[in-house]
């Protein structure tokens, strides 16, 4: 089987405030190090073995443009592994 | 007589709202519309309205946009037919690509219960020709996924192309950072399509259609539709 990791996350220039607000809470709890913090979703996708990888890298990035990620806010890159 | 259609999907719940401020308050034609409904029987205007469709899984209005009615509600659309989206409707619209930008989670991290004052920016359209220009409105918002976003090039082209509908504003109708509920760029509440039937707005106008519920200034948007005769 095939398996796809997905993460969608805002773009780089939206403001997250959920991102922003654990930054903050970090920072309160001494972690003074972390200059940057986003916030994402992460999607696991398995896929039929009976396909070629480039077909299922063309199907994972079909699902990501047409319904995972909204291209207006978001950015979404993917990791595709084969599995048991 | 005009004839309205109130879409119901799984997780609305200002779908009776609208159905009887129409229905009731305004003495018009109604009916509703199933999701999973594929073909529109005959309607003048179409409202999508508030809630949590598909509990707003994965982002709100997106798993709605792929609805079986939707397809049929975009040819409408297409076609010159009058849709407005209210709060969730509102992000049904953008998902689904009839109107621009994208609505995120309000800027301050909280869900948003009150009511707010509408300033009228575009009086010469189909859903708010009953109003005058700059008048200002009292209705409520709820939600916490209302802050309007889009790029600056389609910022300008809404600006240029008279597409604001309304923007949150003060009792006196002053558009600033203070008076804006949840971050929206350009303080913006309500916007239209490019040819103008196409409407998405956040604040909620079916619930300030009677004096009881503290607001007629609603009611415009659905008097407005009726046209003038």
């Amino acid at each position: 089987m095939w398996l796809a990791k997905v993460v969608v996350s805002y773009k780089e220039g939206i403001l997250d405030p959920e991102a922003k607000t654990i930054q903050k809470a970090l920072k309160t709890l001494g972690y003074q190090n972390i200059e940057e913090l986003s916030v994402g979703k992460y999607f696991e996708i398995k896929l039929n073995s009976n396909l070629e990888r480039s077909d299922v890298e063309k199907l994972v990035r079909e699902i990501c443009d047409r319904v995972l990620s909204n291209p207006v806010i978001q950015r979404y890159n993917y990791e595709i592994v084969e599995t048991e | 007589m005009i004839k309205f259609g109130v879409v119901v999907f799984p997780g609305s719940n200002c779908d009776h709202d609208a159905y009887h401020v129409i229905k009731h308050v305004l003495g018009a034609r109604v009916e509703y519309i199933w999701h999973k409904d594929t073909t529109l029987r005959l309607f003048d205007v179409i409202i999508l309205p508030g809630g949590f469709s598909y509990g707003d899984y994965l982002r709100a209005g997106a798993i709605a946009r792929f609805s079986p009615i939707m397809p049929a509600i975009i040819q409408f659309a297409a076609r010159g037919g009058k849709v407005i989206g209210i709060c969730n409707g509102f992000q049904v619209l953008l998902e689904a690509g009839l109107l621009p930008g994208a609505l995120i989670p309000n800027d301050h991290m909280r869900f948003r219960c009150q009511e707010v004052y509408l300033k009228v920016i575009n009086k010469a359209t189909a859903f708010t020709s009953e109003y005058s220009e700059g008048q200002v409105l009292k209705m409520p918002i709820a939600h916490y996924c209302g802050q309007y976003f889009a790029d600056d090039d389609t910022l300008e082209q809404l600006q240029v192309q008279e597409r604001i509908a309304f923007q949150y504003s003060n009792s006196s109708g002053e558009v600033n950072v203070a008076t804006n509920p949840n971050g929206s760029k350009l303080n913006i509440a309500g916007i239209l399509n490019e040819d103008k039937n196409v409407l998405g707005m956040m604040p909620h106008p079916e619930r300030a259609a009677e004096q009881v519920l503290g607001s007629l200034d609603g009611l415009g948007i659905f008097k407005s539709l009726l046209g003038k005769d």
